[in-house]
């Protein structure tokens, strides 16, 4: 089975959806000409052409809205953010119209938009380019979200979001862009909504999304090494819809919880995980749910500081021996 | 102290020579086209005065956007509509889609939040949708309508149709930011979009001279190399359909955008329960409702024509006012939406489960 990064697996994503329906057209700054700001569209222009693969002016409420309209009319744009810190500039276009047009059209208008881009610090970007909004997207009903973690993820779940009928909200993460994985060269479609066990376990579960993923599973090994703990790993690959199911399992299983996300920890998905664990799970635990998030202030600048504020593999691992004793 | 002004500051657009009667899109009309242009204008004044009454009786509930005294544009717009035109507002909505063939009975109960209404009681009056009539609402944000509108304009040209999108919005709107970056989408990737500016000179209660900067609202389209023009007389049905028919042509043909700035009037406040009198003065509704109103003007100009007489007009308007208490009536014995309702219409995947191909919780109550 090739390997191939997550960079190539959203663009192999893209090119065999965009090379299924015509109806697909991939919309946002720098895609074309330029080979897109991180090359995840990297080739598409030459293949597919300008009417598929369009660059944008820098008008995110503008183009973002447009593509709410269009898709309204039955296309399914695919729209890139080159950083989804950019969101805030379209909000009312994203959450008003795009979340609530299939609810106050009493059901007759649908709206099959995927925005797409990176959502992450750990770049040096500053707090104005490092946001992590899922808690936010997910918070509107008519929304979804996805965060995948690992290539294979990135394709499977961004080819069943350009299907998808509702507005996806799908957010990648620059610091996964490199990373690289098995994929198949044969088709495969992965559900959202579908937790993943990245790792089995007995003693803890270790449940997020997203780069805290890929910490956790290296925690998971230190734990294993160091104390002979055997941390079970859970991808949440989308946070709505959630797996709550998979999320319930793992804690009647584990009686443990660790929660790690990137995000910052005031209402945030751990934060709801917890709730529905309390009131679904309450008589499973034997010991306090603990959480492992960015620290609670905008995204520092400093590059060595900017790593201390975000999870570390060191940092779950001490959070999850606090659950554990 | 802010002065209230008498009269919105706007340059007069004087062409001595025009006779928007005379042009060729009106003078084909015969004389049953005419009674319907006037019909629709009428239908939607007693409509809305129906909603009024029902809205100070509290049966229908938040705001009450009332388009009085803008009759001639909706019904002139949507007039030359051809078969793949569309059309997208803001919340003052109502004329557009009793203009396009929707139903007082849908409309009405709609605004009376019950489940016969046109979104099932979950939109209200500010949200009409219809696609069956290309009529894509209905929207509450100031100018967010504006952009979905370009978009339909993109998919239309995306699609290989020759359509148009009308994007209507108040002179209110051109302030935004989403307008502009729609302005400029539209006029760098040539869309059929034409955004209509519909001025009735007030922003809520804020004047277009204590609002607006510059002498015109259509004249900001030169500045993205846009083609606009400016309906002096919006009252006059047939100058609305003339020059809005040029914009369409210029859609259609060559895949233009124009920027078409309306000058109208509405005679209530912003949403009926505003107070009025803060920022303007009543002698300023009298003078248009006694000089310009939409219906009394084309009303005498067909009676001198002969197309209308006092029998006529009678009729018309019984029948309209028959249709409007009708509404009523039907949305007050219609039944609510029910609990299990709320939850209803919010992802495409729930309603249709045997397509459903996501798993896991897509609600969390």
């Amino acid at each position: 089975m090739p390997v191939i990064t997550y960079r190539e697996a959203l663009r192999h994503a893209m090119d065999e959806e965009l090379t299924r329906d015509p109806n697909v057209v991939i919309l946002g700054e720098e895609v074309g000409q330029f080979q897109g700001a991180y090359k995840i569209t990297e080739g598409l222009l030459a293949k597919h052409g300008p009417k598929r693969i369009v660059d944008t002016p820098i008008s995110e409420a503008g183009f973002l809205g447009m593509g709410v309209g269009s898709a309204m009319l039955g296309l399914r744009p695919v729209m890139e953010l080159m950083f989804f810190s950019f969101y805030s500039v379209a909000f009312d276009q994203i959450f008003n119209n795009a979340a609530n047009i299939r609810y106050m059209s009493g059901g007759l208008i649908n709206c099959p938009i995927v925005i797409r881009g990176p959502a992450n610090g750990g770049t040096n970007v500053g707090a104005t380019h490092s946001h992590t909004p899922e808690s936010i997207a997910a918070y509107h009903p008519g929304i979804k979200v996805v965060v995948p973690s690992t290539a294979y993820d990135a394709k499977g779940l961004l080819k069943s979001a350009i299907r998808d009928n509702d507005p996806v909200i799908f957010l990648e993460n620059t610091m996964l862009y490199g990373e690289s994985c098995e994929v198949p060269t044969e088709e495969y479609l992965i559900p959202l909504g579908q937790a993943k066990v990245m790792r089995e376990g007995t003693d803890i579960s270790i449940i997020g999304h997203g780069r805290s993923i890929q910490m956790a599973l290296k925690s998971a090994i230190m734990l294993k090494e160091k104390h002979n703990i055997n941390a079970e790993v859970i991808d949440l690959r989308s946070i709505r819809p959630l797996d709550e199911a998979a999320i319930l399992a793992s804690v009647r299983k584990t009686n443990r919880v660790l929660l790690v996300e990137e995000a910052k920890p005031f209402c945030s998905v751990s934060a709801m995980i917890a709730c529905i664990i309390q009131e679904k799970a309450f008589d499973y635990l034997d010991a306090p749910i603990r959480r492992v998030t960015s620290m609670d202030a905008p995204a520092i600048y400093s590059p060595p500081l900017e790593k201390e504020q975000l999870p570390t593999p060191q940092k779950i691992f001490d959070a999850a021996l606090v659950v554990l004793k | 102290m802010i002065k209230k002004t008498t009269s919105p500051k706007k340059t007069e657009v004087v062409d001595p020579g025009y006779d928007a009667r005379q042009a060729p899109i009106n003078a084909k009309l015969g004389p049953d086209e005419k009674i319907a242009f006037f019909r629709d204008m009428l239908r939607i004044r007693r409509f809305e005065e129906r909603c009024l009454r029902s809205y100070t009786q509290g049966k229908i509930g938040g705001f009450l956007h009332l388009y009085i005294g803008q009759e001639s544009i909706a019904v002139g717009c949507v007039s030359v509509m051809g078969d793949n035109d569309h059309i997208i507002t803001a919340y003052r909505d109502h004329g557009h889609a009793l203009a396009v063939g929707m139903g007082m009975n849908e409309m009405m109960a709609e605004n009376y939040g019950k489940y016969t209404g046109c979104s099932k009681g979950k939109g209200g009056s500010m949200h009409y949708f219809d696609p069956s009539r290309h009529y894509w609402g209905g929207h509450g944000i100031v100018g967010g309508q504006i952009p979905l509108g370009t978009g339909i304009a993109y998919a239309l040209k995306y699609k290989g149709l020759k359509g148009a999108c009308m994007a209507f919005m108040g002179d209110g709107a051109v302030n935004q930011g989403a307008v502009h970056e729609s302005y400029n989408l539209a006029a760098l990737w040539d869309l059929p979009v034409v955004f209509i500016i519909e001025n009735n000179g007030y922003s809520m209660g804020t004047s277009q001279e204590r609002s607006s900067a510059g002498e015109n609202l259509a004249g900001r389209a030169a500045g993205y190399g846009m083609n606009w023009a400016i309906v002096q007389n919006g009252h006059d049905v047939y100058e609305v359909r003339d020059k809005v028919g040029k914009a369409l042509k210029l859609a259609h043909d060559h895949c233009k955008p124009t920027v078409l700035e309306i000058r109208t009037y509405r005679y209530r406040g912003h949403s009926v329960a505003d107070p009025d009198s803060t920022y303007r003065d009543k002698s300023e509704i009298e003078e248009y409702k006694n000089t310009k109103d939409p219906i009394m003007v084309y009303q005498n100009a067909l009676v001198a024509e002969g197309v209308l007489n006092d029998e006529i007009i009678k009729k018309i308007d019984d029948s309209a006012r028959a249709e409007a208490e009708t509404s009523a009536q039907f949305a007050e014995q219609s039944p609510y939406p029910t609990i299990a309702d709320i939850k209803k219409d919010v992802y495409w995947e729930v309603d249709n489960p045997q397509d459903k191909k996501s798993v896991g919780n897509l609600f969390f109550d």
